[in-house]
């Protein structure tokens, strides 16, 4: 019969427009700024540098190695490497950016300043309402803007940050270690084993 | 598939024609052929139509640009020298031109199998850059050998509609050749980086 | 096999359908028109309302991308696949990795082999599903099929970021495995979307593919022979549709297809409704690797632990490779010297490809038909223009 397929296709429509009434997943809109989804743990938009403790400028991890900036596919990584060194998050002394500037209407959030660096010191954000009226100067994001404390990563990121910072006591562990058995080998140095194998956790935060 | 048996398959079919076996260094291990431009087509019309082979399929179409390569070697010479012979070392420069590509992807629908890689090569990279389009024998040809001429500046010869594809119709230069050099044209933008930023600086 | 020399085909049929030459009208279809899927635009040669001659414009959103690949190391190139095909950044992913793997003899994780295969299935669907919405909104029927789709899409699209961190962008896959591993609780959702599927694809059949108008506009329109689908390079459903059992998920056997249980929907008549149907029913095979996939993931590393991330040079050679992406064959092609960026990196994009029989499926067609004919060849211009 003539018509048949279209009756079909507009009871369709009708269950679905009636349906949204009742089920929950047949109405799936959101009413964008007073209503919000919860955000996935994975999601990403731009990166920002992590530090440890109170101070952002004591407490960056970023050591201003400049990998992230010679692996970033668009180029929007600026960094200038400091004159002097001062002590990491780990105690060694290394250097520290002096200059850290992204340009965020460069980047495209791919992650892999992320994946590149070896000192778990650029993580990436989940912040994404960031309009600006400044073209130029609001979307160059410096050293100041791009701090935020590993409180704030561990908070968006849950998993992620549990792994991150035990990796990260394991290494300070790893150099406390050494650090005193090479302080115990000074001071007695008949007996280089006497370091007992746990005496580095004791010190982990 | 046997590059061998397709080479000496070739050469029994197409009669004075000159077949190079390319060899890849990689693990991928596909190897290609190289042919001659004088009887491109016939090879081309050949492999296309051979009851066993049949490729019916062109996939891929693609240009490549090698620059000239400049390849400098010591070589022991004799020469007079003051009179006496003697054996003078020399550093002997040979310069091979550089020439562009273009290079086919050949797989068979019917007998599912594939891929066979075609190559082409042209005489040098600036005057005689012609090479005879395949367009006629696969179509899927036409837009990408478009894109090459566009792009790296081969001219196929027997291609229906060549004209620029990606780039518009005023444009000159060939992009995607090695040695293109981008046009200084950039807006005053306070980028981040060096080069940009240095180049942005002088507008 | 003889020859079909376009020329001489198309000037045939334009004759045929041309009165005189004043009666022919130049007219540009788009770059604005709604149904360009962005900046697409086609020159038509009008006799009445039939088209006598067609030629595609594109090239606006050209950026050069392979320039842009041979001047940054491998892994940079990765997240620029993406936005090749931006509706399926991970079948792209794949292609990409798939080609260094060939190119520099590596070897992926089994793991990381069932994911890139349930990763690859949900693109598939979720491309589908959104280019029969599209096709529907370029016949008119604005909105609601469209909107049907793009919900199942944004579920879809939930599992994407959930687990790479961005609904369309995903930058996920590595030379040798995936970047990362499945969050918790990804593979019961998976499972849960999986299920609940064939109601919407069912919903959707009711919905529109017995409906007398969709059929009146789709059946015998923009017929494309199998011969010139052969000898045309057209890959992915358009070919399918056509006759051609061609699928280089089954042909190559890449990653692991050769270890599921799916069939290859073919075509009969290559029009419009052919193509429409195959795409509805590569759906539900797809949903079939993807139960299988899902029952059968094994735990394991997902990394191969022998390649590198930063500082990755293969040997020099050269590799092509390629995968079905949901749009037809999507291939990769680089040429590596043996430094960290590669010296020709080339994309066969199918979405291109595709375009070249535009003209054959639209001489005679209206203008009407021409819009739903170029909305069944499936193209997104990121991937077109590069």
């Amino acid at each position: 019969m003539l018509g048949e397929g279209i009756a079909k296709g507009l009871v369709e429509t009708a269950r679905n427009f009636f349906g949204s009434y009742f089920t929950k997943d047949r109405l799936t809109t959101v009413q964008y700024p007073e209503e919000r989804l919860p955000q996935f743990e994975a999601a990403r938009n731009f990166p920002f540098l992590v530090y440890d403790g109170g101070d952002w400028q004591a407490g960056l991890r970023c050591v201003g190695c400049q990998i992230c900036e010679k692996e970033c596919p668009p180029k929007c990584i600026y960094i200038e490497k400091s004159k002097d060194k001062k002590p990491d998050a780990v105690g060694k002394l290394q250097f520290y950016p002096a200059v850290f500037n992204i340009d965020v209407s460069v980047c495209m959030s791919c992650q892999i300043c992320v994946e590149v660096c070896p000192f778990e010191a650029i993580k990436m954000d989940t912040e994404f309402e960031l309009s600006t009226d400044d073209r130029f100067g609001g979307l160059l994001w410096d050293k100041a803007q791009l701090a935020k404390s590993n409180e704030h990563y561990r908070k968006i990121h849950p998993t992620e940050a549990a792994e991150v910072d035990a990796r990260l006591a394991e290494e300070k562990a790893k150099v406390d270690a050494k650090v005193k058995a090479a302080a115990e080998n000074k001071t007695t140095p008949t007996s280089p084993g006497a370091v007992q194998p746990g005496s580095g956790a004791s010190s982990t935060q | 598939m046997n590059l061998e048996k397709i080479k000496s398959d070739i050469e029994a079919a197409v009669p004075g024609c000159n077949v190079q076996i390319v060899v890849n260094g990689s693990p991928s291990g596909q190897h290609s052929l190289l042919l001659e431009r004088q009887h491109v087509f016939e090879i081309a019309k050949f492999l296309q139509d051979d009851s066993e082979l049949h490729l019916d399929y062109c996939s891929n179409v693609t240009g490549v640009d090698w620059l000239d390569t400049e390849t400098s070697e010591k070589v022991k010479v004799q020469r007079l020298v003051d009179g006496v012979e003697q054996e003078v070392e020399e550093i002997r420069k040979t310069r091979s031109p550089g020439y562009l590509e273009a290079v086919y992807h050949l797989y068979s629908m019917e007998k599912k199998h594939g891929p066979l890689v075609l190559r082409q090569r042209t005489e040098n990279r600036t005057d005689q850059i012609n090479l005879p389009s395949l367009t006629p024998i696969w179509r899927s040809a036409e837009f990408q050998e478009r894109e090459i001429f566009d792009l790296y500046g081969i001219i196929f010869e027997g291609h229906p509609d060549l004209r620029r594809i990606l780039m518009w119709d005023e444009f000159e230069d060939h992009p995607m050749r090695k040695d293109y050099i981008e046009p200084n044209d950039y807006e005053y933008e306070p980028t981040p980086h060096d080069a940009v930023l240095e180049k942005s600086m002088q507008h | 096999m003889e020859m079909i020399a376009p020329e001489d085909q198309r000037t045939a049929q334009s004759a045929a359908t041309a009165k005189s030459e004043d009666a022919l009208l130049d007219i540009s279809l788009g770059p604005h028109h709604p149904s360009t899927h962005g900046v697409f635009r086609m020159d038509v040669v009008l006799d009445g309302e039939r088209v006598v001659k067609l030629k595609p414009v594109f090239g606006y959103l050209h950026r050069n991308h392979e320039k842009i690949a041979e001047s940054v190391s491998y892994l940079a190139s990765m997240p620029y696949t993406d936005r090749l095909d931006y509706m399926c950044s991970l079948t792209n992913n794949w292609a990409y990795a798939l080609t260094v793997e060939k190119l520099a003899g590596i070897q992926v994780p089994e793991r990381a082999e069932y994911i890139r295969v349930i990763t690859a299935e949900l693109t598939r669907l979720q491309n589908h599903a959104s280019t029969i919405g599209f096709l529907m909104q370029e016949m008119g029927a604005s909105g609601t099929p469209l909107m049907y789709a793009f919900r199942e899409r944004e579920i879809i699209l939930d599992l994407f970021e959930s687990l790479t961190g961005s609904r369309m962008m995903s930058n996920y896959m590595r030379f040798g495995g995936c970047r990362v591993d499945l969050p918790y609780g990804w593979l019961k959702q998976t499972e849960k979307v999986v299920a609940e599927f064939p109601r919407f694809l069912d919903e959707f059949e009711r919905l529109l593919s017995s409906n007398e108008i969709l059929l009146a506009r789709t059946q015998g329109v923009g017929v494309l022979s199998k011969k010139l689908a052969i000898q045309g390079g057209i890959t992915g459903p358009m070919l399918r549709a056509s006759g051609v059992n061609y699928d280089i998920r089954k042909v190559d056997k890449y990653g692991i297809y050769d270890r599921f249980d799916f069939r290859v929907p073919i075509g009969e008549h290559g029009d419009v409704y052919d193509r429409f149907m195959i795409r509805l029913l590569e759906m539900r095979e797809s949903l079939k690797i993807l139960t299988q996939a899902l029952r059968d993931i094994t735990a394991g590393p997902i990394m191969d632990t022998k390649t590198k991330i930063r500082g990755f040079r293969p040997k020099a050679g050269e590799a092509y490779g390629r995968i079905e992406s949901p749009k037809g064959e999507l291939g990769f092609f680089l040429i590596s010297d043996g430094s960290p960026q590669p010296y020709r990196y080339r994309v066969r994009p199918p979405s291109l490809i595709n375009l070249t029989v535009l003209e054959d499926m639209c001489l005679g067609a209206s203008v009407a038909d021409t819009v739903v004919i170029f909305g069944t060849v499936d193209i997104v211009l990121g991937e077109v223009d590069r």
